[in-house]
Formats: structure tokens, sequence, C-alpha cells
């Protein structure tokens, strides 16, 4: 490298005073001038254990292993079942919530909404007030999604009864669950609980989540990872907008949907519910990101985010090197537009396990891919798209190369947050997400970014500086 | 077509967007031996098109519609292989734009900066010294040779931070290094210089722009300027950075002569750096400037002066500089009683040459920057001041950059009556003033005959943004004597006080 310095034309990284680049600029030498700010981390500690595992060898090597396991990820959608078939330990009056774990007193009013109509939907309660008194008398168990290989999106809810579409991870042989999206508007995820919400979810159980599954089952599955990559270029980002996901997926299921299903006015009703919600293929994604993501747990010393999820209450983050243990912090309010008669007061803070999209590239990460997004969401116009994802390759360890955007030249979408560039640069990730009402039964009232918050990468970091013996 | 091959390979499970696919055929189909080239997903229409201009052979034929085929036509196998393999290396790293319209957008560290160039090979690094540290351990972690303009680190930092770049082959310039040529470009505080044979390796940023600019002046070019930093042959340090770029230059066929400048190191990391010059089997010229002559040999040689040292790499002597017809030339008022010559430096090295000069002389001035082993006292009241030392700059901008403190003090030597004359140097350049001796001639003011003789040099060339024969002429239009160097201006400065040899 060295030798290169001298037989080959400089080229320049330069990093302090701009004058310096623009004397290189105007000759013609290649130089990229870097924006630099002090380094962020909040005070010593933090510093200290940025700077003791920045270059570690362990860390370096460990994070390596963690973004190729991501990236080599192979998702396929193979099966939909009742979800309690396939998750293992999910029993009667139980129920699995987006985020990390939480008790009944301090969940968020559409988190509890959701639980009352789910408890009634399962047959515990006979309406929706009986069900709340159950849910904070101790007789309903919470635990979250992730706990069980699953995740949800807002509130997250999954009960025995709701099929879950099942992703499996070919390359290591994995598999994740999401149930199936309601659709817009007054659904279980974000609070509903009326008659309404819950005869559409008895329906999904009924007649959607089998038909899916035996058409699954026919096909042999349908890869996921081709899907997303076109998605990408059709301006999704899998999270906010998943317009051309959902068509590209419901273009590859309609022929064996049309062999399995026989029955014209059942076949006609499903294929109206599909194609009827732009959003069908989020919970897809999710299921997507969990099968990708969960092979790259564990990994000693990986300084990787595996997981960020919210419950309403709580941001918490899973980070490879240390084991499952969630890293928690009040989650912030979403910054957004508003549909026509709500404002930012009517707003509940953040709340999912859909982040699981952005722990892998998509979503906020890929805004550059998606600029109707970045405008839906009041994050500026096209320009400010390709900032958003420019902002995230900074906290990033790769770019996936099976995901590219066309607005930044094809470049590889920014994949595995490090905890290390999070604390070092002050740069939280950006997570596109839906806004649900405070009150519970409202539903959505907007859509909008979101921050991370720091301080669970900040209490990572040390945990990971601990571990690894370098504080 | 014939003598042609075709061959096809397939990245399962891939799929990009057949604009930027478009793109890379075009690139593929000019690399040396394709004839045609052709990325596509293996869909039935695409296979079809593939097909019919004979494009696909082997495993592209058995390519399904969620497959990549990158399929060429080249002279030969080898060709082809080498062509598929940067196609597929470039799709696994397609590099990120900075657009659009080379927009606004800055990345925000040296890592992402690194993903937008193509070969990047160093970083200038002039952040607060507090923080240069830990960036330049980053720049060199990530493998970039390391140029620190910042100041204010301590040896011991910059002793690490040069180990840690020879343990990985890398190149230190700095700390508190302002100018480096490299491969003709300047960088940081550095003068357009032509290419030419001549290596520098120079612990400081003035002298090295000295005798860079000398050489252009005198038709002749630099192969590679390379500053290594002020301390970088203290004891503490060792020449870290001097003996890798000795190490460079003997390696560039670019350079067949090496001059070598800094102040006298320490007995030890002199031998050491005496032994590795002599070993470089070029021949060159060591530079201690204010040391003693070193015993020499074996095609190295030792110049007292910076002026010194260019002559000895030029293989001439510079054109001579009539001083006795100077001084008939320079204007000089009626003042029996100035008998002093004042120094007021930009460049430390400079000042430390112009005391060299009149050391040679048996002339001592008082400096803020003595030579090595002399006291600050002088006799006559000579005064030699570096007025880019840390004293003077520790809370305002560089003279070189800043003009003002300097106007001050020249305005104040103007007015002092037992000052015969006024002795400056006016550095041109990237990073300097755009106008310094315009900013001079403002400060002379209107001493005119009553006050001291001004006598200067100008360190710069045609190609530098202020043009030397423009800032000479704008400096004698204002009555300043200019002389061709440093050396001949302090040597032109004593003959005015008749301290001639």
């Amino acid at each position: 490298m060295s030798r290169s310095l001298l037989q080959s034309p400089p080229q320049v990284i330069n990093v302090g005073l701009p004058g310096f680049a623009q004397d290189l600029e105007r000759r013609g030498v290649p130089v990229v001038h870097v924006d630099w700010s002090p380094p962020h981390a909040r005070d010593r500690r933090l510093g200290d254990a940025v700077l003791a595992l920045s270059g570690h060898p362990i860390v370096e090597a460990a994070n390596r292993e963690t973004v190729a396991r991501i990236i080599a990820g192979e998702p396929v959608l193979v099966d939909v079942r009742p979800a309690g078939e396939v998750l293992a330990g999910l029993e009667d009056r139980m129920v699995l919530h987006a985020g990390p774990p939480i008790e009944w007193n301090r969940m968020c009013g559409p988190m509890q909404g959701a639980i009352a109509g789910a408890a009634v939907l399962e047959g515990w309660a006979p309406d929706i007030v009986a069900a709340e008194r159950l849910a904070a008398a101790g007789a309903i168990v919470f635990a979250p999604n992730h706990h069980f290989g699953a995740v949800g999106p807002m509130t997250g809810l999954t009960t025995r009864s709701m099929p879950v579409m099942i992703v499996e991870n070919r390359t290591f042989g994995n598999r994740a669950y999401c149930t199936i999206n309601e659709g817009l508007g007054k659904v279980m995820r974000f609070g509903g609980n009326d008659a309404a919400v819950l005869d559409r979810l008895r329906w999904i159980a009924a007649e959607l989540g089998p038909a899916l599954g035996a058409t699954l089952r026919a096909a042999g599955g349908v890869p996921l990872k081709t899907i997303v990559a076109r998605a990408l270029s059709m301006g999704d980002e899998m999270h906010q907008r998943n317009v051309a996901a959902t068509s590209l997926l419901l273009r590859a299921t309609a022929p064996w949907l049309a062999r399995t299903v026989l029955d014209a006015p059942k076949l006609a009703r499903i294929l109206d519910f599909i194609s009827g919600n732009d959003q069908f293929f989020l919970n897809v994604a999710m299921a997507l990101g969990k099968a990708m993501t969960d092979p790259a747990r564990g990994i000693e010393g990986s300084s990787v985010v595996v997981a960020m999820s919210r419950n309403g209450t709580d941001f918490g983050v899973r980070i490879s090197g240390t084991g499952d243990t969630w890293f928690t912090a009040p989650v912030e309010m979403p910054k957004g537009l508003y549909f026509p008669g709500f404002t930012a007061a009517d707003a509940n803070p953040d709340m999912g396990d859909s982040a699981i999209v952005e722990a892998i590239g998509l979503g906020g990460f890929a805004m550059a891919a998606s600029p109707a997004v970045a405008a839906f969401v009041g994050a500026g116009g096209a320009a400010a798209a390709l900032d958003y994802t420019r902002a995230m390759y900074e906290i990033t360890a790769e770019r996936n190369a099976a995901w590219t955007i066309p607005g930044l030249d094809f470049a590889g979408v920014p994949t595995g947050v490090d905890v290390r560039r999070v604390v070092e640069s002050g740069i939280a990730p950006t997570i596109n997400t839906g806004i649900a009402h405070r009150q519970p039964g409202i539903g959505q009232v907007g859509a909008g970014i979101v921050r991370a918050p720091l301080a669970c990468f900040e209490q990572g970091l040390l945990a990971l500086a601990e571990r690894v013996g370098a504080e | 077509m014939s003598g042609a091959v075709v061959v096809n390979r397939v990245l399962r499970d891939f799929y990009l967007d057949s604009i930027a696919l478009m793109r890379l055929s075009t690139e593929l189909a000019a690399t040396p031996g394709i004839i045609e080239a052709a990325l596509m997903i293996g869909s039935i229409a695409n296979k079809r098109l593939l097909a019919d201009s004979g494009m696909l052979a082997g495993d592209g034929e058995g390519a399904g519609a969620s497959d990549l085929i990158l399929a060429v036509r080249a002279t030969d196998g080898r060709a082809a292989i080498t062509a598929l393999d940067i196609a597929i290396d470039r799709l696994a790293r397609m590099p990120v734009s900075a657009g659009p319209g080379g927009g606004v957008w800055r990345p925000q560290s040296m890592r992402t900066a690194m993903a937008t160039l193509s070969d990047v090979n160093m970083a200038l690094i002039s952040v607060p010294g507090e923080f240069a540290v830990a960036e330049a351990r980053k720049a060199i972690s990530l493998g970039l040779n390391t140029m620190i303009f910042s100041d204010n680190i301590t040896l011991a930092d910059e002793r690490s931070l040069k180990e840690l770049a020879r343990a990985r082959d890398l190149l230190v310039m700095g700390p508190d290094c302002g100018t480096a040529l490299i491969g003709g470009v300047p960088l940081a505080f550095a003068n357009e210089v032509p290419r030419g044979d001549i290596g520098i390796v120079a612990a400081s940023g003035t002298g090295l722009q000295e005798v860079s600019c000398l050489i252009a002046r005198h038709g002749r070019g630099v192969s590679h300027g390379i500053g290594v930093g002020g301390r970088d042959l203290s004891n503490e340090v060792g020449a870290i950075s001097t003996l890798t770029a000795l190490d460079l230059l003997e390696g560039d066929p670019a350079t067949r002569c090496v001059v070598l400048i800094s102040k006298p190191p320490a007995p030890e990391v002199a031998r050491r750096v005496f032994d590795r010059v002599a070993r470089c089997g070029k021949p060159a010229t060591i530079c201690f400037l204010g040391g003693v002559p070193i015993q020499t040999g074996s095609g190295v040689r030792f110049a007292s002066t910076l002026r010194a040292a260019a002559a000895q790499v030029l293989g001439t002597d510079l054109d001579t500089f009539d001083v006795a017809s100077a001084i008939r030339r320079t204007r000089r008022g009626d003042r029996p009683s100035a008998r002093r010559i004042v120094g007021l430096y930009c460049g430390g090295t400079l000042c430390t040459e112009a005391q060299v000069v009149m050391a040679q002389r048996g002339i001592v001035a008082r400096s803020n920057a003595p030579l090595p082993g002399r006291r600050d006292v002088s006799v006559d009241g000579h005064e030699m001041i570096d007025l880019g030392a840390d004293e003077f700059t520790r809370s305002r901008p560089h003279p070189m950059i800043d003009p003002f403190p300097r106007a001050e003090a020249i305005s104040r030597a103007m007015a002092d009556s037992t000052i015969a004359v006024v002795l400056l140097d006016v550095v041109l350049g990237y990073g300097a003033h755009t106008d310094p001796a315009g900013a001079v001639v403002a400060a002379l003011g209107k001493a005119g005959d009553r006050g001291p003789v001004v006598v200067a040099s100008v360190i710069g060339t045609n190609g530098d943004p202020q043009r030397y024969d423009d800032q000479v002429a704008r400096l004698e239009a204002a009555g300043v004597a200019v002389a061709p160097s440093n050396a001949d201006a302090t040597a032109l400065a004593l003959a005015l006080i008749g301290a001639s040899r």
C-alpha cells in the first residue's frame, strides 16, 4: 500500500480544513472531504469503549462473520400455520407482543387494547372489559415475539389461533414467523379491538391462512430475496412502502392460488384482500428479517445489532455479541404526517417489531430507494431520501450487494448496525414507521420516521466492552 | 470472429436492475481482450437474445429467471476469465454515489469516504490536535498513508502512530507538517512545482518549499517531496518516517537523486539516517541546517544551507546573485545610527537558514528560534524572529495564512531608527495568503528614505496561484530589494551593513 503512494496518482481523503480539499479539487485530484465533527460519545467511559473496540481484532472478525451470515441468508416463504401449532411454548392464555419484555401496567393504550381484543378473540373473556380485568389480574402471560422466533408489526400480537407466515432461511435452515397483515384502518396491530377487527381476524384464521398455507406448500415456497431486490428498484423500502413487493409476491403466488383454491368466490375474497392491501408484504418482510438475523445472533465479540424492537414504552436492541440481553431505553415519538383530523397530540409513542427490517438494511436504511416514502414521512425530497441512506452507511458494517439502490448508482443497502459507530458518531438508526393513536381501538393516524434512542446502543457498547475485556 | 471464445458465468438468485447491468456491460466491453459483453437476468426472452447474438454458452443455458448471466466474447479464454472476475468483483461492491450532480452530501467519516473513491491512498488530517491522533490512527488502520497537518500532538503519540504505520508498511507525514508534493500534487502548503527526478525528504515545510521552488525556478523538477514533521529525527521518534520515506524514494524509479532537509538530529539518529542515505544508491545531499558538517562520502554530500542543497542537487551553482550591484540598486537613506538587521519570518526553517548564513560571517542574532547551541543574545542587536513559532500562533492563524500580525511588526520596524535592514520571507503557494507581497507592501507605509532598507526573498513559482513574477514585481515596485533565495537575501542584508566577507 505504501509503495502505491508514490506509484499511483494521489487520491485523498481530507479531514479538517476544507481549503485543502478545494485546492486539490481545482487541480483535478480525486479528493473527498469528510464532514468531520468531534466524536459524539457522551462521556469518557463511552469514548474509551469506542476506542478500545475500534479495530479490535476479535470484534472485527466477529462483525465480518455476523454480517456475512445476514447477507448469506436465502429467505423463502414456505407455509402458513396457526401460531399454536408451530411456535413451541406458545400456550393458551399467553400473548406474544412486540418489543422487549413488558408488564401489563407499563403497556401503552393500544397495546392494552389489542391484548383485550385478543383475549376475546381467543375466548378467554366474553368482552373487552372482562378481558382487561383478566389481563390486569395477571391471568394472561405476556412474552416478546422475539423470544419465540416470531415478529409482529405495531402491537405485534400473536396468540395460538392466529395463522403465522413461515419464512425459512434455506442457507441456515432456521425458520421465522409473523402474523398476516390485517390491512389498513381499524386493526388489532394499532390497538383496534371491535367486532369488525375480530371478525376479520377470524376470517384470516379460518379461510386466508389455511388457503395461503396450502398454496405455498403446493408452490414449494416463494423465494423472497429477489422479490426484495426488485421491489427496491421499484420504489419500495419494505417498511412504509410495500406496494411493489406485494404485487410481486401476488404475481408469484396467484397461479398457485388459482390451482389450490378451487372455490371461485373464496379465491376472489383472498385475491381482493391481498391486492387491496399495499402493506401486505410488510409482515413477510419482517419474518424475512427475523429469519436472516437469527443465524447472526450469539457471535462472541460482535458489535452488530441483530434486533431493534419497540413495545410502545421501551425501545430494545439486541447485539450479536452480548447474547439475549435487551438494551432498553424509553421509546421516542415519531415525526411524520397525520391523516386528516389527527395531530401529533393523538400519536402513540414508537411501537412494533417491524424495525427488524432496518436491521437488515431496509426501511429507513433504504430510504434512498423510496423517494416517495421520504416525501410521505415528511423527510423531504429525493435528495433528502438519499442523505438518509448515506447517513446509515456511517453506522453500518457492510453494503449488501444483493439489494441495491438505483438512486445511489446501485450501491448495496447499508447492512449491519455497528454499535461502535452509532455511539462514536451519535447517528441513531432511522426507522420508518406507522403511527398509532394513543387511545386503544382507534387505529393508525399517520406515518413518519423515528430515531432509535442512543442510550440502547451506549449500554450495549459498554456491555460488549466488558464482555470482550476491552474496557 | 475466428479465434474468439464465448464464456458465460451464472450468479444464482441474483437480481440487479437492467440499467445498472447495461452500464457494467459497457465497462466490461472496454477491458482488454473483450470484444463484447452482456450481463442479463436469465429470463427466457433474455436467453433468446443472447443465443441470437451467439453469446449464450455453457452455464448460461441453464440459468433461470432469478439468475444473472455474465457473458463475454473475448480474444482468448484468459481475457474472458479476467473480465468476468472483474465484473463479479464490481457487482459485489458497487460504489456509493456522491451525486446527484456532485451534490452537497459529504461523508461523515473516513470509512464512508473511502467507499466513494476507487483507489484512495492517503488521508490529509488537519483537525484540532486533541482529535488528530484518533483520526490518524483510524486512517492508518484503514490502510491509508497519512499526512498530519495538525500540531499539538505529543511525542509519545507521534511515535506510536509512526510505529503503527511502519508495521503496516505505511507512511506518516507530520505531525505539524505543512507541505508535501506527491507525484506532482502539492498537498496543504505547497507550491506548483514541475515533476522531475529529484526526491526531497524534509522535516520542515518551508525548507521543502524553498528547495523545491529553487529547483523549479532553475528549470528542473521534483519527483516527490515528503514532509516528515519537525520532530521525526528526534531521539524519541527515531526518524521512523524519514527512513520510510528514504525506502520509498529508493524504490521509486522516477527519483534519481535525493535531498534530505532537517534540523541537526541527535547524533545516534543522524548516524542511522546517514547510513540509510548512503545505502540508497542514489546521489544524495543532506542538509542538517545549523549543524556541523558531517563526514560524507559514498555519494552523499553535505549542504549547510537550503540554497547550497538546491545547488548541489541541481549540479550547478545557482544563478549568481550579484550582491554588489544589488546594493547599488537598493535605495538607502542617510541613517548613520541604523546598524541592526531584523528578520521577520513566516517560515521557521528560513529563519534558521538566515541565522546560519549570518553565523558563517561570525554574526550572531537574537532569536526566539536560535541555532542549536547558541544563546539568544546578540552583541550587535540583530534579531531573527520566527513569527510562525508556537508562541505567536497559539491563538491566531499562522502568518502565512493571515499576514496581519507580521504587517504590524513590519510597521513597527519601519519606524525604528536603529534598524538598518528588515529581512523578510514571502511564501507563496497553495494554502498561503492570496497576496502576501501586497500585504508586505501595505505594511511598509510611508517611511520612504528615512526607514530601513527592506530585503526579501519570494518562495514560490510562476505556477503558484499568486505567481512568482507578479509578487516579485510588486515588492520591487515598492522599493523592496528582492533576492533570488533566502540565503542570498541574508547575504545582501549583511552586505548592506558592511558585514560581507
